[in-house]
């Protein structure tokens, strides 16, 4: 579904992403862990089009969408919870979820907006209320919730867990797992909690300074001792 | 505040004397560089003149207002302070007052106690503060509140605030359409009703960058001018009518706008404000220095009047073949038909811009301009085209700005350069800011405030730019984010009523708030 291959991306003369390759087939949730600074993030905005490749090539649905702008991007149905949630804190919950059905076909936007609802019926209790004063948990469901207003097929998450405690945590991995099994959507996970990310995706990646180092099935990275000693130990949540 | 706040021991004698002396050389050594002697012309070059007499007055004055604020502080005695502070605003009120008082009733003027104009509105602001103060101690004292009660029945305030918003735009809407059949209204009123209402639409349509996109631009004023000279050139060149230049003019600063545009658009914050800065100063010394074309700084003259859309003229003998306007109408001829005519024509623009506004609001662009000022990055990962819909406000929010350029051109008959000064784009900012930003009833009483209260103070001359500029501090302090700051939503779900009263509309941020569930 989505195939990167040898992706460098420079902020500057900094080389932040050193040639990358990874791919993520229908259906699966793939988790890149790796600790502050290793470029995750900077893999999933290269991948939205805001800081665009600078060599390499990046495949959705058989389209090259390497240097293609943002807009665009989302069009082709890849949606983004960007880092730190950056929810619309004076726009209330109903129009922070309006804005993300802006590029999808407004005959479904009550369907999607009732989707949104059953998964985290939450919001739909602070419907009214300003996002900025939502608790961090509701906040991160909430940019979930814009994310899948414009119904994507693959869904980019930036450290959801980020700054939440850890029993909000396993709310939003929850949901993110019923998002998968029951919608059937493809999710590609970027995680600094890698014990919860690797306990959630089918396949993860390691990633260190830019580069992939590691990569197999979830399970495989759980146990594998370098993995265990670098992110898990003490870390774990 | 609780009531049971342990009474500060009394200060004593010596310490009350001390900190009065104190005072005393602070004031002395503040005013006396500044206030004792003053330079004058005088023949053969320039003499010192003392003014011994306000230097003591500000001294005494500093001191008998630090004696209050001591008072203050031993609880008792406010009542002392607010007798004081109400005699020093009643003084000062008064003396302010006195020529106009002394001219309008007929009453023969009585000596000032106040040396002069600044002094006496120093005293009367001063004293207010002091009573205002002093009384707000012992109400607060007397009431056993909390501050979580007061801050709740704020809220509620605020919501009463919120209903009683539409019914005050209704009657400010009927006032503005019944102003010049109204008793009191004559000329004077009915012209600065029009500069008022200019102010409103330039207001509306600047709101639009920066309430609505949040981009802050000091450079509005540009597309004021572009669209005043717009019309004063096609008029006097090609001799086109107001209603044909009026959507050229528009048409002319929205391009202006997108031309501004495109260089900015990937600027943010100050590096933005800067190169909109810039611009307007561009467009201004461009109509200095292009004399061929701009006349210069000596500007354009003789700028004709809207006709009464095709069908009369609005000058006494009529022109360009229509009829004069008393003529068509079978009314008696006056000059005040051209006048009611211009501020009809400003209202009905203002009121296309609000119209305009309040649609585009729940429309998708007007959503991503609110979205863009929110988080500029959130907008780019939902899919929004942040350059189009930049570029959108620019252009819009020019083509309003353009349209008022276009209406003072025809009012004022004159235009020059010296119109379109930062100070211009500065007032439009400050009423934007002022109202809250986003908000049109917000920005229409900031206009009224920012732009009537100079004029109805003209008595206090150079004066009532202190008070104006103490105004902006008042209205920074108690409501840092514009008179009117609330948001409605755009959306609402279809089967919920709007939020009602008593509910809450803050709630403290819980970080782990989930947990106890």
């Amino acid at each position: 579904m989505l195939r990167i291959e040898g992706v460098h991306t420079f902020y500057g003369a900094i080389e932040a992403l050193k040639g990358v390759d990874l791919h993520v087939e229908e259906g699966e949730i793939v988790a890149m862990i790796g600790a502050n600074g290793a470029g995750k993030s900077t893999l999933l905005m290269t991948i939205c089009g805001v800081t665009p490749a600078r060599r390499g090539q990046i495949v959705f649905d058989s389209n090259d969408i390497t240097a293609e702008r943002t807009d665009n991007i989302v069009r082709r149905g890849i949606a983004c919870s960007p880092e730190g949630r950056r929810i619309f804190p004076r726009m209330s919950v109903l129009e922070n979820l309006r804005m993300g059905a802006l590029t999808s076909d407004p005959a479904r936007y009550d369907d999607n907006l009732a989707t949104v609802f059953e998964l985290f019926p939450r919001l739909k209790e602070r419907e009214g209320q300003r996002g900025g004063t939502l608790s961090g948990g509701e906040q991160q469901m909430l940019a979930i919730g814009r994310a899948l207003m414009s119904e994507p097929t693959l869904l980019l998450l930036d450290e959801p867990s980020l700054g939440l405690a850890p029993l909000v945590v396993k709310q939003i991995f929850e949901a993110i797992h019923r998002i998968n099994s029951q919608r059937r959507m493809t999710v590609l996970l970027v995680e600094q909690n890698a014990h919860h990310a690797l306990r959630l995706a089918h396949r993860g990646y390691v990633m260190v300074t830019g580069q992939i180092t590691m990569t197999g099935t979830g399970r495989e990275l759980l146990e594998n001792p370098e993995v265990k000693a670098a992110y898990l130990e003490g870390g774990h949540a | 505040m609780s009531t049971s706040t342990v009474e500060a021991a009394r200060p004593g004698l010596e310490a009350v004397l001390k900190e009065l002396c104190l005072t005393a050389l602070a004031g002395l050594a503040l005013t006396v560089p500044l206030v004792a002697y003053e330079t004058i012309d005088a023949a053969g070059g320039l003499q010192l003149a003392s003014r011994w007499g306000s230097t003591i007055f500000i001294v005494v004055m500093l001191v008998l207002g630090r004696f209050g604020i001591i008072l203050l502080r031993t609880p008792g005695r406010e009542s002392w302070v607010a007798i004081g502070g109400g005699i020093a605003a009643a003084i000062g009120v008064l003396d302010l007052f006195r020529d106009g008082m002394t001219h309008l009733l007929g009453i023969i003027s009585w000596p000032a106690i106040t040396p002069t104009y600044t002094l006496s509105f120093l005293t009367g602001v001063g004293g207010a503060i002091l009573a205002i103060r002093a009384i707000v101690q012992v109400s607060r004292r007397n009431s056993s509140t909390t501050k979580a009660d007061r801050d709740a029945r704020a809220e509620a305030i605020g919501d009463q605030v919120r209903k009683l918003v539409k019914v005050f735009a209704a009657i400010a809407v009927v006032f503005a359409l019944t102003l010049p059949f109204l008793p009191f209204s004559n000329r004077y009123v009915i012209d600065v009703a029009t500069l008022i209402v200019t102010y409103v639409m330039l207001g509306w349509g600047l709101n639009i960058i920066v309430g609505y996109a949040g981009l802050l631009d000091l450079g509005f004023v540009a597309f004021y001018a572009v669209g005043a000279y717009s019309y004063a050139l096609a008029a006097q060149h090609l001799g086109i009518s107001f209603w044909l230049a009026l959507p050229f003019a528009g048409l002319l600063a929205a391009s202006f706008g997108l031309i501004l545009g495109f260089p900015v658009l990937r600027l943010r914050g100050d590096y933005f404000a800067i190169v909109t800065l810039g611009f307007g100063e561009i467009v201004r010394i461009v109509l200095i220095n292009w004399y061929d074309v701009t006349n210069g700084p000596d500007g354009i003259s003789g700028i004709p009047r809207p006709d009464f859309f095709g069908l009369a003229s609005m000058t006494r003998n009529g022109s360009d073949g229509l009829p004069p306007f008393h003529e068509y109408f079978g009314l008696e001829y006056s000059s005040e038909h051209r006048i009611i005519f211009l501020y009809y024509l400003i209202v009905a623009m203002a009121a296309l811009v609000a119209l305009f506004t309040v649609r585009i609001r729940k429309l998708p662009i007007g959503r991503a301009w609110e979205a863009l000022r929110e988080d500029d990055i959130a907008c780019a990962s939902l899919g929004i085209n942040r350059t189009t819909i930049k570029l959108a406000a620019f252009g819009i929010s020019a083509a309003w700005g353009g349209f008022a350029g276009a209406f003072f051109a025809t009012r004022q008959g004159f235009i020059s350069p010296e119109s379109f000064t930062f100070i211009e784009s500065a007032i439009i900012l400050a009423i934007v800011v002022m109202g809250g930003m986003g908000s049109l009833v917000g920005i229409a009483i900031a206009a009224l405030l920012l732009i009537g209260l100079p004029e109805v103070f003209r008595d206090l001359a150079e004066y009532r730019m202190v008070a104006f500029g103490a105004g902006l501090v008042m209205i920074m302090i108690w409501r840092p984010r514009g008179l009117l700051s609330h948001r409605e939503p755009s959306v609402l779900l279809a089967n919920r009523p709007p939020p009602g009263p008593g509910r809450p509309s803050t709630r403290p941020v819980a970080a782990a708030g989930e947990a106890a569930e």
